[in-house]
């Protein structure tokens, strides 16, 4: 490699100070030790980004690799003679193993790629949870594509109108409270609908996340089109002797998450029984014994944080799923909204696998040109969805309250003597 | 069950060659050699062993420090994870180095979490102390910590955030060096357990929002303030003319027919008193570029939530409408942030996040306690802003309620 060009960036280097990790210094030591002209550039171009501040990419660029839809972002500078070597700069969304565990080997020989066919940067990890590849050139594409496939056993993720990159919490590889096999799931679902994955055929994005419990710390409810949350039907377990430990302070509250403050001692009716959300706990002080009156309980967790040492979710354990959450873009932003409360969950996870494919072949059919999910429910109806598309029952857990309006569009059918009346007859009884 | 690899595939402890690509790929035929679909690696391979053994089995944990949480499991064994934030904006080296830690106290064995941070795991006391020892004095030459830990509990975790000047042709501002500059005044929050309850916070440099910042504590987003710029003498050429129109949510764009260069040509025209700036066009048609220095910059929202703890995941509202661009630092913006968290962080009760807390207070008592301005931007005038109006006569006379006598 020859010399290399080098940008004044001032402004970017202000970014080196201060302790969180900075990635200037970051990028800059890499360029430096491996001469990587893109890496200069691309800090360079951020320069005049902060000075203007404005982009300088262009608008999109479609490229990618033979036989998929997806994967590759195209992105093309617009200071081609001040930064040629990223005149290109075409993104990779590789798929992460679920929860994103690695092994080292695994991560080496990925960086060792990069650095090879790309800019040495990436993201760890995308907001969809994909790796991020940042920064190559059209030429490379197939050839990343084949390292990915041949030498590190992976694949690219979704982009585009198509499934994108299913992703969980880390569930039962070191969370007590996960109700589900998050990753497994993931895994089987992402295996079963690598042609959805691959191969653009839906109206929009669809998304697909699942959190093991209700704290949803992959943010489910929030980001995907069909959530799965882990739930349970039957009690909360309680071990009477950790909570009495819990309130006599041998244990910390909130398994320590509130150490560096002074909050007193620990008052289970005040930061348990008052801010149950139902009240349907009660502390028999004269007993010291803690009562749930589960059937009243709607699993908001709180109680389970608080005693992590003393209380966990119940056996009958599932999940329930919900639809339809978006970004703003273009209605307004929407949290998804359940669909079926409570669904076992077992591998194969056939269920789920039918569930999805119902969905959609209705919104491919149904569905307008980027419109998500959520968007084509409420354009049909929740009830109508719910109902005539997937065959489920309405149920009062798919509203917070019923409608106040009673402006219903009653079925011919539901009317007794249909909708079909004889004027004449009407006028019989009631002359004009 | 998917079958379970119980150990990382052999293939990766073989060198990489960066030759075989070339000798696979051949352009003419481009279904020789071709490997598809075949998916992520198999996750069971990268757990550790101790995970794989405890997997489902875990019992309960403990937030030993920020940063550092002790698992038991119903087997006996336990797991120290030791929680580090990271740029997510980073070079191969940056990850190499992870890779080495990794290797020194893990097995190798390393996982990222949702908000970019990057957890390392340990049994025994004596290798957690000498990995906490190694990544404090673990620094960027400039002094910026390497793999700072923290972000557990009451804690301001890493910002989920997304791609800005680095990356996109739409934003509104930058995505990294904002959250740098922000993470870097509230380094303080990350490495501690002094709030009220976790505090989540994210940005997104659009509207898109790539990133869940509509269910933040407090979040940042970019926004566009002038409406589209319309090229005439591209637009026939590169956009689809109906899908654009059909693309503005607000039906601001109407097709048009003008002259350039003495030449009839087929273009768009914006009704600018119905534009929102929210870049869709663009979006659909690069002959619409909306970005502009002056116009763009950032909005704060606040008192969302994920969680269904107590109460319902929630929406962010927006607090501020508008802040301008101010790189390197963004000063005004981070200034803002504190604010608001340490406002609360006064105010709020144990277990309290920051949207229960204002639900509490009340939002005019909000601006009060914070000071800030509220302006005719904050009310909504959108779809579905009825929901938004105060339809009682519940609210608290605030500072801003001025006593109406006269009323001409
Ligand atoms: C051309 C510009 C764009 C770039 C460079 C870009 C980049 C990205 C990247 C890298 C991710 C993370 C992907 C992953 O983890 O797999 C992402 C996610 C996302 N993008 Fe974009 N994106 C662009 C345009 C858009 C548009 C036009 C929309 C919406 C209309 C959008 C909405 C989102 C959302 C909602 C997410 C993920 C949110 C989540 O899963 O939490 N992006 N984007
Ligand atoms: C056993 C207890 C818990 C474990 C092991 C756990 C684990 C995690 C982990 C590893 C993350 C990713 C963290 C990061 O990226 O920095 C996370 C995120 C999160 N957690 Fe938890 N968590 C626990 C309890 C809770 C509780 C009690 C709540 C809520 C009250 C909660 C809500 C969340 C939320 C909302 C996120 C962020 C999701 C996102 O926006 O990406 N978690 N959790
Ligand atoms: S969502 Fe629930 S099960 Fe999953 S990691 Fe978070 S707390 Fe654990
Ligand atoms: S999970 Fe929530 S609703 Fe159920 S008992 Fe505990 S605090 Fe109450
Ligand atoms: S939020 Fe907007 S500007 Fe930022 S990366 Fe996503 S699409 Fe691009
Ligand atoms: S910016 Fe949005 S509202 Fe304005 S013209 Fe474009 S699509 Fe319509």
């Amino acid at each position: 490699m020859g010399e290399v060009k080098k940008h004044e960036t001032p402004l970017m280097d202000d970014l080196k100070s201060g302790p969180w990790p900075s990635f200037v210094d970051d990028i800059y030591n890499y360029a430096e030790k491996k001469k990587k002209q893109a890496c200069f550039d691309i800090m360079g171009q951020m320069e005049l980004s902060y000075k203007n501040r404005e982009t300088h990419w262009k608008h999109g660029g479609i490229v990618g690799v033979f036989g998929y839809g997806g994967g590759v972002i195209g992105r093309y500078s617009d200071q081609q003679e001040m930064f040629p070597s990223i005149w290109a700069f075409h993104t990779v969304r590789v798929n992460q193993p679920a929860a994103k565990w690695y092994h080292s080997s695994a991560l080496r020989k990925l960086c060792d790629m990069w650095d090879h066919r790309g800019s040495g940067i990436v993201n760890f990890h995308g907001s969809t949870g994909d790796i991020i590849l940042l920064g190559t050139v059209t030429e490379q594409l197939e050839y990343i594509f084949y390292d990915l496939g041949h030498q590190l056993k992976m694949d690219l993720g979704g982009s585009g109108s198509n499934l994108r990159t299913p992703e969980c919490c880390m569930g039962m590889s070191r969370c007590e409270w996960s109700c589900i096999d998050t990753q497994d799931i993931i895994y089987e679902l992402t295996m079963a609908f690598q042609d959805e994955l691959h191969r653009p055929a839906f109206p929009y994005k669809f998304k697909i996340k699942v959190s093991g419990c209700p704290n949803d710390c992959v943010a489910a409810i929030a980001r995907s089109d069909f959530s799965v949350i882990g739930t349970w039907r039957d009690k909360i377990k309680i071990d009477q002797d950790a909570v009495r430990a819990y309130v006599g302070g041998e244990l910390k509250p909130n398994a320590g998450a509130h150490s560096d403050r002074d909050w007193g001692p620990f008052d289970i009716k005040k930061e348990v029984i008052d801010l149950c959300p139902t009240k349907c706990m009660f502390w028999d002080e004269g007993q010291k014994k803690l009562y749930i009156n589960d059937a009243e309980c709607n699993r908001c967790m709180h109680c389970i944080n608080v005693m992590p040492e003393a209380l966990w979710p119940g056996d009958d354990r599932g999940a329930v799923i919900l639809m339809g959450a978006k970004a703003p873009i273009l209605d307004g932003a929407q949290l998804s909204t359940v669909i079926i409360p409570f669904m076992k969950l077992e591998p194969p996870y056939d269920n789920l696998k039918n569930l999805l494919y119902k969905v959609w072949d209705y919104w491919m059919e149904h569905g307008k040109n980027r419109e998500r999910l959520g968007e084509t429910i409420q354009r049909i109806g929740l009830n109508r969805f719910i109902v005539d598309v997937l065959g489920l029952k309405p149920l009062p857990q798919h509203v917070k309250e019923p409608r106040s309006n009673p402006y219903i569009f009653w079925k011919e059918e539901e009317v007794e003597g249909g909708w079909t009346r004889d004027v004449a007859e009407f006028r019989k009884r009631h002359p004009a | 069950m998917s079958e379970r690899p119980e150990r990382p595939d052999p293939i990766y402890s073989q060198p990489y060659d960066p030759t075989l690509a070339e000798k696979l790929y051949n352009p003419q035929k481009p279904m020789e050699n071709r490997v598809t679909d075949i998916g992520p690696p198999h996750y069971w391979q990268f757990l550790p062993p101790v995970i794989q053994r405890n997997y489902g089995k875990w019992k309960s944990h403990e937030i030993l420090q920020p940063g550092v949480i002790k698992y038991k499991s119903q087997t006996g064994e336990v797991v120290y994870a030791v929680r580090c934030g990271t740029p997510r904006l980073e070079s191969t080296d940056y990850v190499r180095e992870i890779c080495e830690i990794a290797d020194k106290y893990c097995d190798g064995y390393v996982r990222w979490t949702t908000r970019n941070n990057v957890e390392f795991h340990v049994t025994d006391e004596e290798k957690l102390r000498a990995l906490l020892e190694d990544l404090k004095g673990r620094k960027m030459p400039g002094g910026s910590y390497k793999y700072p830990v923290g972000g557990t509990g009451a804690s301001v975790t890493n910002i989920v955030h997304t791609q800005g000047w680095i990356h996109c042709h739409t934003p509104a501002t930058d995505a990294s060096g904002v959250v740098k500059a922000i993470m870097d005044e509230l380094f303080e929050y990350f490495q501690s357990h002094k709030l009220p309850a976790q505090v989540r916070l994210a940005l997104a440099c659009c509207l898109n929002m790539c990133g869940a910042v509509h269910c933040s504590d407090i979040a940042v987003v970019g926004i566009h303030r002038k409406p589209p710029l319309v090229e005439d003498e591209r637009l026939e050429k590169v956009c689809e003319i109906p899908l654009v129109i059909a693309s503005c949510p607000l039906g601001a764009i109407k097709p048009a027919t003008v002259e350039v260069g003495g030449e009839k040509r087929k273009s768009v025209r914006v009704n600018v008193d119905r534009c929102m700036f929210c870049g869709n066009c663009y979006t659909m048609c690069p002959a619409m570029p909306i970005s502009d220095g002056e116009g763009d910059g950032l909005a704060l929202v606040v008192g969302g939530k994920v969680s269904n703890r107590i109460t319902p995941p929630t929406f962010s509202k927006v607090v501020i409408p508008f802040i301008p661009n101010e790189p390197p630092r963004w000063p005004t913006t981070v200034k803002w942030i504190k604010k608001i968290l340490e406002i609360y962080s006064q105010n709020a009760r144990k277990y309290e996040r920051v949207g229960d807390w204002i639900q509490r207070i009340g939002w005019e008592r909000f601006f009060e306690l914070t000071d800030i301005p509220f302006t005719w931007h904050l009310i909504d005038d959108y779809r579905l802003a009825y929901d938004t109006y105060r339809t009682s006569v519940h609210f608290k006379f605030t500072s801003h309620v001025e006593t109406v006598t006269e009323f001409e």
